[in-house]
């Protein structure tokens, strides 16, 4: 008998941390629990595996984290960077549910790094995995095995059977041969649509075809647009989505955290016509780092170039291909295949624009330009001290935010809006319900993690019935 | 084409390693690494002598090969590694030893055994060689200033040996020797060597080997491995002690202070290698490289063999089995001697100079204020 043919309580579909959570816990609650992962092996895990950190509340410094971080903060970081657009019912309950996983998730395997100092402005709020992502998907695939969920690689669910907001079965393409799975339960954690360029195009025209995928290619969304089409509602904007500014000679998918590029508030940034187009100093990297994908996304042909000169180097995280580089500015303009009148011209206009101040890139400092259009608000020394060095930026997609409406029992809602009586929904394919707009460090985990539990939990009682 | 290819192999995986950091909790080779932006010959030969090939780094690497990245840290540096044993040898004639590790420490274990066997052969008595001898004396077969002396100058080139390779690794770091001697950091690389610090994953559950599930087994065997070899050297200067300083002839009661260092030291040495050679045998070789040279089974199958004829002489001290298996157990020492400045040992003379460099360039780190 093929494990198609066994029966189930609860299916989970895509194994990243959301279906895994779900997974754990369903089958923790006693669940007879099947879980289908479209990548082969090396890929399981997604997105998830690409993560180095999550945040979650807690009352005092943990050794993991280095001090408190209450709800009423967590809720003012996410409004703030939601913009409102978030349910607060629902953050808040996610916040505060989210309070016991550091210890949920080191009793399923999963290993901290001792909380960090400094650099990455992170040590309080996020908890970073000991190993990054890939080796808490191991922990996790190693827990659910031991517990006896059943996992199926290469199967990817191609349709999903629902009838008056019922999940019936799904049809599964396994090996080259499709088959059809019953179970009482769903839970549909496959991740967002980032990897479907056709898709993106949909929303972004052409621009997508620039566009680098920063994670798994596997993706798709399928999942998500089944739902869509059988009567879920539709939460999120298609057009919003994760994008950072990376290395342009980033692979096209799957390149993950190295490809970032992290001098940008140390230089300048130019367009393809070699002017400037955003302030580069606005704030410090780490919190401007998500808008810069989407000025990037803006300008022609998807396309940034960012320049520092040498009093620059050792101050940002070393890149994982070397900058370009040149004895002046007109021979780097060559370099980057841009126009060195035009870009002598950018860089002199700003040289003289910079006031003398006290440079210091660890504080929002004093350097600045005056009577410069966009300004330069920060770090604003002039670039005049060969070798000078260039890099080419692309926008990088991380995640996307249209997804499936859910309730606090992560059930998905139906477009009238009562919720499914087993379908449960959690991660990156419900993310839009708590985040509409902008990121937090960490949070598409929180999100995950939180959601990936209460899906199972519900999926399991639903499957006892 | 190797040491080319496998140096640029190594500065192309650090240049990646160092833009992503993931795995920065797990050993020292990662922090060290993230202390430079550009990595020259002798720090990347430093960084994989700082290596355990635990195999953390690449069971948890979302870049490990089918990636086009096909990131292999554990693999590249334990190549490195091999490289810079042979760089470092001394005499360096003797290099090319490193090239088939295993072949030839059997090839001078073999001739050291024979060595002893044929000696004994044609210049005991066999009457004397086959006897019993009640009370199991060794000197009988072969006189004691023999045995002394041949070890006593056999040791003398192996600790020169060791000292002209250690001079060789530190010279690279560019380290001067005073530094080598301050107290705080070569205390730090004790404790981190004694414990096996960072085979513990980082997190105390253990190194990913020979599986993707951490476990403690690896450090265990090696534990017993190295404590077992300590108590055997232990058990020799008990016996030196005794012998010299206060003019008791061996051979020594089951219940001397040499005879329980010695067998439980032996004992150990039996398990350690043994356990470590099953995990070497069950792990994958795309995950920690296939040791073609065959310089750790060389290493432990001698280590065990020690200890399995040692063991069996003192056993069998009192049958007429002991005049052989003397000459036996001898050989295999001798063998051991030999080929320990050219096999697998002399790991523990660079990872422990490599530790004592980490803890130098980081209380370094710590006194320089925040950069
Ligand atoms: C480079 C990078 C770094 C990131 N760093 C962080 C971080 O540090 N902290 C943080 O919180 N977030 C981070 N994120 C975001 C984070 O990865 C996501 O929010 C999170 O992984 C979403 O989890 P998930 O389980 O919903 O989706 P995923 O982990 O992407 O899992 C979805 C799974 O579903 C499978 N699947 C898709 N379609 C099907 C189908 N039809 N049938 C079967 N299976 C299917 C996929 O193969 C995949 O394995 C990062 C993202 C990237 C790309
Ligand atoms: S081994 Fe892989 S995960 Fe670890 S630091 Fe290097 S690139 Fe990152
Ligand atoms: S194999 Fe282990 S010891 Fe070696 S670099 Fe990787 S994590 Fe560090």
């Amino acid at each position: 008998m093929t494990v198609f043919e066994q029966s189930f309580d609860v299916l989970v579909v895509g194994g990243g941390n959301a279906g895994l959570c779900a997974a754990i816990t369903a089958r923790e609650a006693g669940a007879r629990v099947l879980l289908l992962e479209s990548a082969p092996y090396f890929y399981r895990g997604g997105n998830s595996r690409h993560t180095r950190n999550l945040r979650y509340m807690h009352d005092a410094a943990d050794g993991i984290m280095t001090g408190p971080y209450r709800e009423d903060e967590f809720w003012d970081d996410l409004l703030r960077v939601t913009k409102g657009k978030t349910d607060e019912p629902l953050a808040r309950m996610m916040i505060r549910t989210s309070a016991d996983l550091g210890s949920w998730m080191m009793a399923r395997g999963v290993r901290f790094q001792p909380s960090l100092g400094g650099t990455l402005h992170l040590g309080r709020t996020n908890a970073f995995f000991l190993g990054g992502g890939k080796a808490l998907v191991n922990a996790y695939y190693r827990k659910a095995e031991a517990l006896g969920v059943a996992v199926v690689y290469e199967a990817e669910v191609t349709d999903l059977a629902i009838e008056d907001g019922r999940f019936v079965s799904a049809e599964v393409v396994h090996a080259g041969e499709r088959h059809s799975v019953r179970a009482s339960a769903l839970v549909v954690a496959a991740g967002g649509f980032e990897a479907n360029i056709p898709w993106l195009r949909e929303h972004w025209g052409e621009a997508a075809d620039n566009f680098i995928i920063r994670g798994t290619p596997y993706n798709q969304g399928h999942v998500l647009r089944l739902l869509l089409e059988r009567g879920a509602m539709q939460v999120g904007d298609p057009r919003q989505c994760h994008a950072v500014a990376i290395d342009g000679r980033a692979p096209k998918f799957d390149g993950g955290i190295c490809t970032r590029v992290d001098c940008v508030a140390l230089g300048l940034v130019l367009n393809r016509h070699g002017l400037r187009f955003y302030d580069e100093g606005e704030d410090f990297w780490p919190k401007r780092y998500a808008i810069w994908g989407r000025l990037v996304a803006q300008q022609p042909g998807q396309v940034g170039y960012v320049l520092i000169d040498s009093k620059a180097v050792g101050k940002f995280m070393p890149t994982v291909f070397p900058a370009l580089q040149a004895a002046s500015i007109r021979e780097l303009a060559g370099k980057l295949e841009l126009d060195p009148d035009t870009v002598e011209a950018t860089v002199t206009a700003y040289n003289s624009a910079t006031r003398p101040g006290t440079f210091d890139w660890t504080v929002l400092d004093d350097c600045r330009t005056e009577g410069l259009d966009p300004p330069k608000s920060h770090w604003a020394l002039p670039i005049d001290t060969p070798p000078y060095y260039g890099y080419l930026l692309r926008p990088g997609i991380t995640f996307t935010y249209l997804g499936v409406g859910v309730d606090a029992r992560a059930r998905v809602l139906m477009a009238d809006g009562t919720p499914s009586d087993n379908i449960a929904a959690a991660g990156e394919i419900m993310a839009g319900n708590v985040l509409g707009e902008g990121y937090i460090a960490g949070i598409g985990m929180t999100i995950g993690s939180v959601f990936g539990r209460l899906a199972g939990k519900e999926a399991a009682t639903h499957g006892a019935h | 084409m190797a040491l080319i290819d496998t140096v640029r192999e190594a500065e192309r995986l650090m240049t990646i390693c160092n833009a992503c950091r993931y795995c920065e909790g797990h050993c020292a080779v990662f922090p060290a690494m993230e202390m430079r932006l550009a990595f020259t010959e002798g720090d990347l030969s430093y960084l994989a002598n700082l290596c355990h090939n635990c195999g953390a780094c690449y069971a948890h690497c979302q870049y490990a090969p089918p990636h086009e990245f096909a990131v292999n840290v554990p693999v590249t540096l334990a190549e490195l590694r091999a490289q810079s044993y042979q760089d470092y040898t001394w005499p360096p004639q003797m290099a090319g030893v490193f090239e088939r590790n295993g072949l030839a420490v059997s090839l001078v274990t073999a001739a050291s055994l024979s060595l002893f066997l044929l000696a004994t052969a044609l210049l005991v008595d066999p009457a004397v060689l086959f006897a019993v001898h009640a009370d199991g004396d060794f000197y009988r077969i072969i006189p004691h200033d023999v045995m002394a002396g041949l070890f006593t100058a056999v040791s003398a080139y192996v600790v020169v040996a060791f000292a002209m390779g250690f001079r060789r690794f530190w010279q690279q770091t560019g380290e001067s020797y005073a530094s080598f001697g301050r107290p705080r950091p070569f205390l730090q690389a004790m404790r981190d060597s004694l414990t096996l610090r960072y085979l513990d994953g980082g997190a105390g559950d253990g190194c990913t080997y020979p599986t993707e599930a951490p476990s403690q087994s690896r450090r265990v065997y090696h534990h017993l491995t190295f404590y077992g070899f300590m108590l055997c050297f232990a058990a020799t200067s008990a016996g030196t002690i005794y012998h010299y300083v206060f003019g008791w002839q061996a051979p020594y009661g089951y219940l001397s202070v040499p005879v329980v260092l010695g067998t439980t030291g032996g004992i150990g040495l039996l398990i350690g290698p043994a356990g470590l050679l099953w995990l070497k045998h069950k792990a994958d070789p795309d995950a920690f490289g296939h040791g073609r040279r065959g310089m750790d089974t060389g290493f432990l199958a001698l280590l065990f063999l020690t200890s399995l004829s040692g063991l069996l002489l003192l056993v069998l001290r009192e049958t007429s089995a002991m005049g052989v298996l003397l000459a036996v157990h001898l050989g295999i020492v001798l063998g051991l001697f030999l080929t320990l400045p050219y096999g697998k040992f002399v790991h523990a003379i660079y990872r422990f100079a490599a530790l004592v460099r980490y803890a130098l360039e980081r209380s370094r780190a710590a006194e320089r204020p925040e950069a």
